[in-house]
C-alpha cells in the first residue's frame, strides 16, 4: 500500500515552526531558519502539521515504495 | 504521546503580562525591545529561527487562544496574504511607520513637540492613554518612545487576533515582519554559507 507522506512548499514556507510542535513524531525541523524539513522516514502521515500550518503549504503525498 | 512542556513554551504569560503592564505604566513598553532584538540576534548569530520556533510568546498565545480555547475559524488564509509581495510589502510597510514614530519621539525629545499621551491603533485611531502616564524621571521623549512602541506592540495584536479569528490560529506569523526578517536574514546567512563551502 503506498504511503502519505507530509510535503512541504518550500518557497512558501515561513520557518514559523508551527508544524515542529504538534508533530507527534519529532519527524520536523528548520534548521537554517528558511524552511521546515520533514523527515519521511519519522513521518506517519497523521496530517497534524498539515492542518496547523498558517500558511496551509502542507500536503500529504503518496510516496513510492 | 505529546513531549513534556519545557520552561519556553509558558512565554506566552511574559507576553500577556507585557500587554497588561502597558494599561498601568506605559512606560514598561520599553521592555518591548527584548522581542525586537533577541529574535534579530539569534538569526544573526545563530542563523536559525529559534525564536520563532520556539521561545515566541506571541505565537504561543495566538496557539492558545486559537487553538486550545478555539477562537478561530481555522479556514485557510488567502492566497495573496502568505504571497512574497505582501510578506515584503507589510515588512516595508511596518518599518516605515517604526521610523515615523522614532521620528515623532525625536521631534519630542528635542522639545519641538509636546507628549502625546496617546496610543495609535493600526496606524490611525489615537486612544486616549493618560491614565497608563505617571510621569517620567527621565525625558519626555523616553514616555513618547513608549507611547510609540506600546502603539505598535498592540496595533500587531489586534491584527494577529483578527487574523487568528478570521482564519488559523497563528495566521499573523506568515505575514509578521519579526518572523519575515529573520527568515531573510536566515536566507542572506545561508547564501555566504553555501559559498565558503
Ligand atoms: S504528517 Fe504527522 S508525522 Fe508526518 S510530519 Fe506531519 S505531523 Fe509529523
Ligand atoms: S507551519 Fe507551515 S509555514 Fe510554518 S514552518 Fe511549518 S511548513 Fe513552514
Ligand atoms: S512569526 Fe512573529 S509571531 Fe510568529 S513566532 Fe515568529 S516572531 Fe513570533
Amino acid at each position: 500500500m503506498a504511503k502519505r507522506k507530509a510535503t512541504v512548499s518550500i518557497s512558501e514556507c515561513v520557518a514559523c515552526g508551527c508544524c515542529i510542535k504538534v508533530c507527534p513524531r519529532n519527524a520536523i525541523a528548520i534548521p537554517n531558519g528558511v524552511y521546515a524539513n520533514i523527515d519521511k522516514e519519522l513521518c506517519i502521515g497523521c496530517g497534524k502539521c498539515a492542518k496547523e500550518c498558517p500558511a496551509s503549504i502542507i500536503t500529504l503525498e503518496v510516496t513510492e515504495a | 504521546m505529546k513531549e513534556k512542556k519545557k520552561w519556553y513554551d509558558y512565554l506566552w504569560i511574559v507576553s500577556l503580562t507585557y500587554l497588561i503592564l502597558g494599561f498601568f505604566n506605559i512606560l514598561f513598553a520599553w521592555l518591548g525591545l527584548l522581542c525586537f532584538f533577541i529574535p534579530l540576534l539569534i538569526a544573526a548569530i545563530k542563523g536559525n529561527k529559534a525564536y520563532c520556533n520556539k521561545y515566541c510568546g506571541r505565537g504561543q498565545l495566538f496557539s492558545l487562544v486559537g487553538g486550545r480555547f478555539g477562537l478561530s475559524r481555522k479556514k485557510d488564509i488567502p492566497k495573496w496574504m502568505k504571497s512574497k509581495y505582501f510578506r515584503y510589502g507589510f515588512l516595508i510597510f511596518f518599518f516605515a511607520m517604526f521610523f515615523v514614530m522614532l521620528w515623532n519621539t525625536w521631534l519630542v525629545f528635542d522639545g519641538t513637540r509636546t507628549l502625546s499621551t496617546a496610543v495609535t491603533l493600526l496606524w490611525t485611531f489615537k486612544l486616549p492613554w493618560h491614565w497608563a502616564y505617571h510621569g517620567t524621571l527621565f525625558s519626555d521623549g523616553a514616555a513618547q518612545f513608549a507611547f510609540g512602541f506600546y502603539s505598535v506592540m498592540l496595533t500587531s495584536t489586534v491584527l494577529g487576533f483578527l487574523t487568528m479569528v478570521l482564519f488559523k490560529p497563528r495566521s499573523w506569523c506568515v505575514y509578521c515582519p519579526m518572523g519575515t526578517m529573520t527568515q531573510l536574514i536566515c536566507k542572506a546567512k545561508n547564501v555566504t554559507l553555501s559559498q565558503k563551502h
